[in-house]
């Protein structure tokens, strides 16, 4: 009774939000109880994954620059974190500093690499952007010579773990019978810096830069016409999606204690890519669900060889084979059946009225 | 003094020269027309006034002032709206948010929310679908939406080019009739036309062009009535 009067008192939405909190409260406790460590670290993965495909959707969703080397701006914020907080150079400066360097460095980078693509759509764009992923990711492999800065192949190690004085995020404490261990903390770290870049997201995408974006996507002379500075405005869209990577990739080293190039392939480009097109290019909560289902699902296909040996008694395919083509196979059903993605924008889902939206009166900084 | 003039003007595509030698001029709150065959090089010279071409040669004046090397982005902001061919509306923002693209460079909100308002009144069609995504719409609604998107920006000078194509006879009386008279309003209108006779009857003046060069100028009453221009152009 008193629960009932509670939903009232809260409304639906309110209601399911509460719920939602609650379940995304105790999901890694109940992973960690009931399927083992493993999947609270999957889960935190997809987190991680999330917040890449939300940064990509800002470059592929919003303003339709098809970037293929989106990876390499997760590896400068890795690597930034990696190389200012280990003892690489015996440097361990404070992650509160270090994490938001690294999402500067990247946007700087997103710059560097959007300056000469600007005149390239579509096919071109891509190749370029590719060739821009491979170039950093042999840029890390090979910066140990003359000067060892990266330490090549073997990568950086014993990277610092988010720590502010004596507490840290590496320690396993026991709490009312309930071990909570890195990867819970490093859940919730996660889960606030996913649910903070979804909000700023959502934001963009209803703000004057944000529709700015998505009229570069749909016509550029047109957009043009209305009097956007085009060149500008991707920029800004460069910047901005890979300063999203760099963040993640502060946060990926932190949570591995370990980075090295191998990380950082043309298949992480691609995998974030299929997120960002498989959960609905444009629209914020289908690409976190892309990125969650397709952190998930290969974790899920691995019990393909146990259900194998239950149901057949004999592993007649391998799980590792079988793995990569049911998981080639979902993806190609997937498009098929919604051409569009799993949870595509909805129309006019980014209508407003100048009264009532979220853009600043940037005028005024633009006359100084 | 007129609002816009073009002396000279020369652009190149590749290796080709599609405007030689093109001068004309538009007076404030004037209704001009350039016509001419395909490929003569009317909408090339209406992207070198927006700003979109490359200028080999010439000059542009807008409002007395030269703007040969003033990007599109910037002529906008001096009163330049141009109607681009094939209206590109962007398809998957909502009528709405074209409109509000439009006044992109504007930042007085309630008046922007006033023309909304005069523009959702002025093409009813709009209202009706302020939240669909504008891919959806009609031909003839997508160029209404075009030309209230352009007019958005409220500019001085508003360059349509080919507002009729692809559209039902009727649907284009309407617009044609709606342009009138938002050029009443004090808008000054250069208007390029595949459809001669209808370019003549909505406009006051009018330019010939013909590979790349002004061939016949005049009013448009006069040319309407020119035995060359009805041969070539009016087919009668």
């Amino acid at each position: 009774m008193l629960l009932v009067s509670k939903c009232h008192f809260l409304g639906h939405k309110k209601l399911l939000g509460l719920i939602l909190c609650i379940v995304l409260f105790a999901l890694p406790f109940l992973l960690d109880q009931y399927l083992g460590r493993a999947w609270v670290r999957i889960i935190d993965f997809a987190l991680l994954f999330s917040l890449l495909a939300l940064g990509l959707n800002i470059v592929v969703g919003y303003a339709g620059l098809l970037d293929l080397g989106y990876i390499a701006f997760f590896a400068v914020g890795a690597y930034c974190y990696g190389l200012l907080c280990s003892p690489q150079f015996g440097l361990h400066w404070p992650f509160w500093f270090v994490l938001p360097l690294g999402a500067l460095l990247a946007g700087l980078f997103g710059i560097v690499l959007g300056a000469p693509t600007l005149k390239l759509r579509g096919d071109y764009l891509a190749i370029v952007t590719l060739g821009f992923g491979e170039i950093i990711r042999i840029f890390l492999n090979n910066l140990n010579h003359p000067v060892n800065i990266t330490n090549g192949a073997q990568g950086i190690t014993l990277i610092d773990p988010l720590q502010w004085q004596s507490i840290s995020l590496a320690q396993t404490i026991h709490w009312g019978g309930i071990e909570i261990a890195p990867v819970h903390y490093y859940y919730f770290v996660f889960l606030f810096c996913t649910m903070f870049m979804l909000v700023v997201s959502s934001r963009l995408e209803r703000s004057r830069i944000g529709r700015a974006w998505m009229a570069i996507r749909e016509d550029e002379v047109a957009a043009a016409c209305m009097g956007l500075n085009t060149r500008n405005i991707k920029l800004t869209a460069f910047a901005m999606g890979a300063s999203f990577g760099g963040l993640a990739g502060g946060l990926f080293a932190a949570f591995q204690g370990f980075i090295s190039p191998e990380s950082f392939t043309l298949t992480d480009s691609i995998m974030v890519l299929c997120m960002v097109v498989l959960g609905g290019m444009g629209h914020v909560s289908g690409v976190v669900l892309g990125a969650i289902l397709l952190s998930v699902l290969p974790e899920i296909l691995r019990y393909a060889g146990p259900l194998q040996m239950t149901l057949l008694h004999r592993v007649w395919v391998d799980p590792s084979d079988l793995r990569m083509l049911l998981f080639g196979l979902a993806l190609i059903v997937m498009m098929l059946l919604r051409p569009k993605g799993l949870w595509p924008a909805k129309h006019g889902a980014s209508t407003n009225a100048p009264s009532e939206n979220t853009e600043p009166p940037a005028k005024n900084a633009q006359h100084g | 003094m007129s609002l816009l003039k073009v002396e000279g003007l020369q652009v190149h595509y590749g290796g080709i020269q599609a405007l030689k030698a093109i001068n004309f001029e538009v007076k404030q709150g004037e209704r001009v027309a350039l016509i001419g065959a395909n490929g003569a090089g009317k909408t090339t010279t209406l992207k070198a006034i927006a700003g979109l071409l490359k200028l080999q040669q010439g000059h542009i004046f807008f409002n007395g002032n030269a703007i040969d090397n003033t990007p599109a982005h910037a002529r906008v902001g001096l009163g330049i709206a141009l109607v681009p061919e094939g209206r590109g509306v962007f398809a998957h923002l909502t009528v709405a948010d074209n409109l509000l693209m439009g006044a992109y460079l504007r930042h007085d909100r309630t008046n922007i929310r006033s023309d909304l308002e005069r523009y959702y009144a002025l093409f009813p069609r709009l209202a009706q679908r302020q939240k669909q995504w504008a891919g959806t719409l009609s031909g003839g609604e997508q160029q209404m939406l075009a030309i209230a998107r352009a007019l958005m920006s409220r500019p001085r000078l508003l360059l349509l080019d080919e507002p009729s194509m692809g559209l039902a006879p009727l649907i284009v009386k309407q617009i044609f009739n709606t342009l009138i008279e938002i050029t009443q309003e004090g808008v000054t209108l250069l208007l390029v036309e595949q459809n001669a006779k209808l370019a003549l009857q909505t406009c006051e003046r009018a330019y010939v062009l013909d590979e790349g060069l002004v061939s016949l100028s005049g009013a448009a009453n006069d040319l309407l009535k020119d035995p060359k221009v009805i041969h070539a152009y009016l087919g009668a």
